[in-house]
């Protein structure tokens, strides 16, 4: 209420609380998990970190090849048991990943990380084996209208197109991921409904997909419209092969995400520092900073295995190489109390 | 169950402005609270009557309060620390009052020099006078799932000085996560132990977005039944405690998520989307509001 001596930035007690919240260097969690079973939520959520490729790919400066192998390198320390690397698209489409085979070529694999890339095409998914990619993800959409002005074919089309990547990957025992794009709503179409987002889902599930993550593409979904499709989509395809993709242009993004892992949905896309805006709002934010989702996920005594504190490094790295502020709220504390250094 | 309805008490005007650095012209402050009565909203905090040694941006309340066009039906509560700050109020027109107490013996003895104790006897003063005037009360209990000087608070804390404030009068106990800190999991813990001691009808939640939680907390408090929300028009009012955090959640982002939950609020978004571009333009600063920020290229 009234004013604060500066010197409460430092306030010891402050930084306690904190980093009881941020579980700083605890290998394993203080929480047993009991406190996340009562509740009825799941114990332990695999976060896919997808920064260097949604993030970066949104991002407007053309990111230099070293910067991003950094980048996949600082988080493959974090615990993350999934990092989306690049995209083999045409780099005319897509210039922010024009270098995808030396990203994929340059990085630093830790065992047991997962390092998927997007592949669009037959033509991709060859291109990104040959750069030794073991994991590959395909990108579907619930919308007519965003799956052709987005990658100028239909649904069925784009379907008849993944189906040949999955193919290809089953011979080579590669696993596939799919998206669904505008699960919660299209720029274009505006409302999309759920038995739609279901129909898409299970066909990339049936087809081989081994896990759906499901995106809110322009991130308009609430947690009404997140229980609804999630309803709708729980008849198809298992809970244990669904993920969510939050995007937080209308700040709903975590909870829409508390909403699914309600549902029992254990699998939570973010990107590091929120990196990557929205092609559809100017000047808005896209995806979730992961730091945030993590601060959550810790304070619900949910496993993840990520120590929160070198992934804000991870974020404050990447934010002074593109010389930007973090969209992370964590971050944007933490750095401001005198917590991190 | 969510409730089917909720009660969005806007603070901007005064808990916003309060936590912004540029002081606000009068005349802003009163367009401001002018511009939100015509939103839709029920109640909005309109200024506090605490001296203005300690919150300049506070100096005005008596101009603020008379200069405002008070609509029937809606509600324009004001902060009086104590009794001669009550009593400034009520000659100024003030027909509802807040007063503050705190889950933290430290945070009250650094915030209004006292202790827990010796605050509610000072509340107890305002409540005897308010009662007399037939004056409602609110209170405010800060630092409920976290403390900048205390660290950890526990439920039963937050529940006791609750339960205090109410047997004293207060119609509506909000529970303020003072520095953002908690989240869906503390929020939890803690409502269950308050409303063991306050019906959840008479409770209220004040989240701060500092660590981007609030939403998220607001949504575990709806499923418990809460059905009253603070928030701050455009997120109005940084966090003192974390240089260059944001503190309050920001209404349009509130009732954007009720919207979607199919909860009535009465308030009309594109106006609260205008009113928020208005104080924003006045403060010569960025929303932050997601949803205004979203709506921009519009």
């Amino acid at each position: 209420m009234g004013t604060v001596p500066s010197a409460l930035k430092h306030c010891l007690s402050y930084q306690h609380l904190l980093k009881e919240q941020l579980w700083i260097g605890e290998p394993a969690a203080p929480h047993t998990g009991q406190e996340s079973q009562a509740s009825g939520l799941p114990e332990h959520i695999k976060i896919v970190e997808v920064g260097p490729r949604d993030g970066l790919q949104n991002e407007k400066v053309i990111v230099p090849t070293d910067i991003k192998i950094e980048l996949i390198n600082r988080l493959s320390k974090t615990g993350l048991p999934a990092i989306e690397v690049t995209s083999f698209v045409s780099s005319k489409w897509v210039p922010q990943m024009a270098d995808h085979k030396e990203v994929m070529r340059g990085i630093q694999r830790h065992p047991g990380v997962q390092y998927p890339v997007l592949t669009p095409n037959l033509q991709g998914f060859h291109s990104a084996i040959a750069a030794g990619a073991t994991e590959v993800s395909v990108f579907g959409a619930a919308s007519e209208s965003f799956s052709k002005t987005n990658i100028n074919c239909s649904i069925e089309e784009s379907m008849e197109r993944f189906e040949e990547v999955v193919k290809s990957a089953k011979n080579m025992n590669i696993p596939v991921r799919g998206y669904v794009s505008c699960a919660l709503g299209c720029p274009y179409e505006g409302n999309i409904i759920p038995a739609k987002v279901a129909e898409v889902s299970k066909r990339l599930y049936s087809m081989g997909c081994y896990e759906i993550s499901l995106g809110d593409t322009i991130g308009v979904g609430t947690p009404g419209s997140m229980k609804r499709m999630l309803e709708a989509v729980i008849k198809e395809i298992p809970l244990s092969a669904l993920a969510v993709h939050c995007h937080d242009t209308y700040g709903q993004a975590l909870a829409n995400i508390l909403t699914a892992i309600q549902m029992g949905v254990a699998v939570v896309d973010s990107s590091v520092a929120g990196l990557g805006g929205c092609p559809y709002a100017k000047g808005a934010t896209g995806n979730v900073a992961t730091e945030d989702v993590i601060y959550m996920l810790n304070g619900l005594g949910i496993n993840t295995g990520v120590n929160l504190y070198a992934l804000m490094e991870a974020g404050n790295f990447i934010c002074t190489a593109l010389n930007k502020k973090t969209n992370s709220k964590v971050a944007q504390a933490s750095f401001n109390t005198g917590t991190m250094n | 169950a969510l409730p089917k309805r909720v009660k969005v008490v806007e603070v901007g005007p005064r808990d916003g402005l309060q936590n912004e650095k540029n002081v606000v012209p009068t005349p802003v402050k009163i367009n401001l609270i002018n511009m939100l009565s015509e939103t839709g909203l029920q109640v909005i905090e309109a200024t506090s009557f605490v001296s203005p040694k300690w919150v300049p941006q506070m100096a005005d309340h008596t101009e603020v309060m008379q200069g405002i066009k008070k609509l029937p039906g809606i509600s324009y509560p004001v902060l009086t620390p104590n009794l001669k700050g009550f009593q400034a109020a009520v000659a100024a027109g003030a027909k509802e009052v807040s007063i503050f107490g705190a889950a933290s013996e430290l945070f009250t003895k650094k915030n209004i020099n006292c202790s827990i104790e010796e605050s509610l006897e000072r509340f107890d003063e305002v409540m005897t006078a308010a009662r007399a005037a037939s004056i409602p009360v609110r209170g405010y209990v800060s630092c409920v799932l976290g403390c900048p000087y205390e660290g950890k608070i526990s439920a039963a804390k937050v529940a006791e000085v609750s339960k205090k404030m109410y047997s004293m009068g207060c119609y509506e106990i909000s529970l303020g996560d003072t520095i953002g800190i908690g989240t869906p999991g503390s929020m939890k813990e803690m409502l269950t132990a308050v409303m063991k001691e306050v019906p959840v009808g008479a409770l209220a939640v004040h989240c701060h977005d500092t660590y981007g939680q609030a939403l998220a907390n607001i949504l575990v408090a709806l499923q418990m039944g809460v059905s009253v929300v603070d928030a701050s028009i455009a997120g109005l009012g940084g966090c003192p405690y974390a240089q260059g955090a944001s503190g309050n959640v920001a209404t349009e982002d509130l009732v954007y998520m009720l919207n979607g939950l199919g909860i009535h609020t009465g308030v009309d978004l594109q106006k609260l989307m205008d009113t928020g571009t208005f104080i924003c333009n006045a403060l010569n600063r960025r929303t932050n509001s997601k949803v205004s920020q979203a709506s921009c290229r519009l």
